[in-house]
């Protein structure tokens, strides 16, 4: 790199570990983040004349910590109140710094920060909005595109956030075993939203970059906790699904559907670190709804074509899930393997009785027309169509009916013809 | 002389570029690969998925995660002939002008065993074929 675009690359890829560390000693969000930016400032002078130091994430956390102290001493002075107590813990923070900064403290730290950004009083919005400022530094304005609300929206947004998270009563000790894993199932859970808002909102250039800073979370999360399945199971799924996304829009923005997508286009790479983590994760012998999720999207990705696809084993894989997390969307997706191996009436079947609950969803109307349409029931699948296109969440998925609407149709009118 | 230049930088760094700023890196590097094949330098070369992908056998134990946790990470590695040192790091040289945050390590090769399989061509579009 010729121009000073390391500095922000160095920067980008120590934030979350930095800030977490900040967050320990100043136990203030607003503060820790304060801290952080100045570093920053610093760094972008000094390491332009000196060069990276060995140890980005060490310097810019000393350096902030030194530059919030001497800002607390400046403000007590100035208002001659003692404000000791602001900085809980100055005593531990005299401790030599690179002990402090070695492994087991960060991997605490940043789990702390991520678990900060899931606290069960945030809404899953907020949640999200939080995670992307905080964790990964994703400008305001940023975020707030992504999210179609104004900038002053989604600040009001996040400092309500941090409002409640003040009130909760973060608690800072190192975790126990149980709770450790309890945070890094809220994490996971938090990241993979990241993750989708960027996967479902993949047309609008605001949105797409989502699902990639969620998956360079869920790497840092996956290199803290190297020995986690479900970690390994979440990076996968991630990895396996955005490798699909050159495909999974024509020339026209038009969602192109799997069967229909490209495969050449599918991201080698990431099929290939998404496949080696999943292999990683089987070994453990400990299954959750990441790893068998990822193992579906893996059975897609080692599939050639679409004809190829090892629909037996996807539907082993949907009837584990149904069996850990019942759930009438899961079983509306295994539906369609089902459809693959015994037929539309069989896949028809299996939805019918999820009518009631899925009422309101898109997808149930859709498979359903098409289940209905492969039988040669034309009239009735033309009404659930219908009832999908009411329901569509976005034009792409409205247009994609459209697209069966206008086949019904041509078929009707060639056979009115005919006769 | 068989030398193997391997390269380390710290993955987290790596694996935040952005797709813009990998590409750019990745054609800069193509031109210097270019140039060192024609002038014979240059034999197989490989870049490495993230240590998070990786697992390691060690006293007949199946650990994940890489060899060892370091700040920089084992990213990649080139074969290359060349007559001795000097000429080495000359290539080593021509590499990090055009990826300046990563260091190279210039080892040299104490036996190789070429690939002998006739079809090398398969390998060569493993990752990339999906």
């Amino acid at each position: 790199m010729t121009d000073l675009g390391w500095i922000d690359n160095a920067l980008t890829a120590a934030r979350p570990q930095a800030v977490a560390a900040l967050l320990r000693y100043f136990r203030d969000l607003d503060r820790a983040e304060e801290a952080y930016q100045e570093a920053c400032l610093r760094a972008l002078k000094s390491w332009v004349k000196n060069g990276p130091p060995r140890d980005p994430v060490a310097w810019l956390v000393l350096v902030g910590r030194n530059a919030a102290l001497d800002d607390i001493r400046k403000k007590a002075r100035d208002t001659a109140l003692p404000e000791e107590d602001i900085v809980s813990d100055l005593d531990d923070a005299e401790t030599p710094l690179a002990e402090r900064l070695d492994g087991a403290h960060y991997r605490d730290d940043v789990l702390r920060l991520l678990f900060i950004c899931c606290h069960p009083s945030l809404a899953v919005a907020q949640q999200i909005a939080l995670a992307l400022r905080v964790v990964s530094g994703v400008p305001l304005a940023r975020i707030a595109r992504a999210f179609l609300v104004s900038d002053s929206a989604m600040e009001q947004r996040i400092t309500r956030a941090k409002a409640a998270i003040a009130k909760a009563d973060v608690p800072f000790e190192p975790p126990g075993p149980a709770e450790r894993a309890e945070r890094v199932a809220a994490v996971a859970a938090m990241l993979y939203l990241v993750f989708n808002e960027g996967y479902s909102g993949a047309a609008d250039p605001d949105r797409a970059p989502l699902s990639l800073e969620a998956i360079r979370l869920a790497r840092l999360l996956l290199r803290l906790f190297q020995q986690e399945p479900e970690v390994m199971g979440l990076l996968a799924l991630m990895l396996l699904q955005q490798a699909r996304a050159a495909a999974r829009f024509d020339s026209n923005k038009e969602a192109v559907l799997l069967e229909d997508q490209e495969r050449g286009l599918w991201n080698g790479e990431m099929i290939s670190e998404g496949l080696a983590l999943i292999d990683k994760a089987m070994r453990h012998n400990r299954p959750g709804v990441y790893q068998i999720q990822a193992a579906i999207a893996a059975t897609h990705a080692r599939a050639a074509t679409f004809e190829d696809t090892d629909w037996a084993q996807i539907d082993h894989l949907y009837s584990v899930l149904e069996g850990m997390q019942p759930s009438p969307v899961i079983t509306l997706n295994r539906a369609v393997a089902v459809g693959k191996l015994k037929g539309a009436q069989a896949a028809l079947d299996m939805i019918e009785p999820l009518e009631d609950r899925l009422s309101g969803y898109f997808h149930y109307f859709g498979a359903r027309g098409t289940f209905l349409m492969q039988l040669g029931r034309d009239a009735e699948a033309r009404i659930a169509f219908d009832r999908a296109i009411a329901l569509a969440n976005s034009v792409q998925e409205a247009a994609q009916i459209r697209q069966h609407l206008d086949r019904l149709q041509r078929q009707a009118f060639l056979t009115s013809g005919a006769s | 002389m068989l030398y193997t230049l391997i390269c380390y930088n710290k993955e987290e760094v790596v694996w935040s570029w952005s797709r813009e700023e990998d590409e750019a890196v990745m054609a800069r590097l193509g031109k210097v690969h270019e140039r060192l094949t024609r002038e014979g330098k240059l034999g197989p070369s490989l870049r490495l998925l993230p240590t998070t992908a990786a697992t390691t056998l060690r006293e007949n134990l199946v650990m994940d995660g890489p060899f060892a946790e370091t700040k920089e990470q084992l990213l990649g590695f080139y074969l290359i002939e060349v007559a001795d040192l000097e000429a080495a790091l000359d290539v080593a040289r021509q590499l990090q002008e055009v990826n300046p945050t990563s260091t190279y390590e210039v080892r040299p090769v104490a036996l190789f065993v070429p690939d002998e399989r006739k079809d090398r061509a398969t390998l060569s579009h493993t990752v990339k074929a999906y």
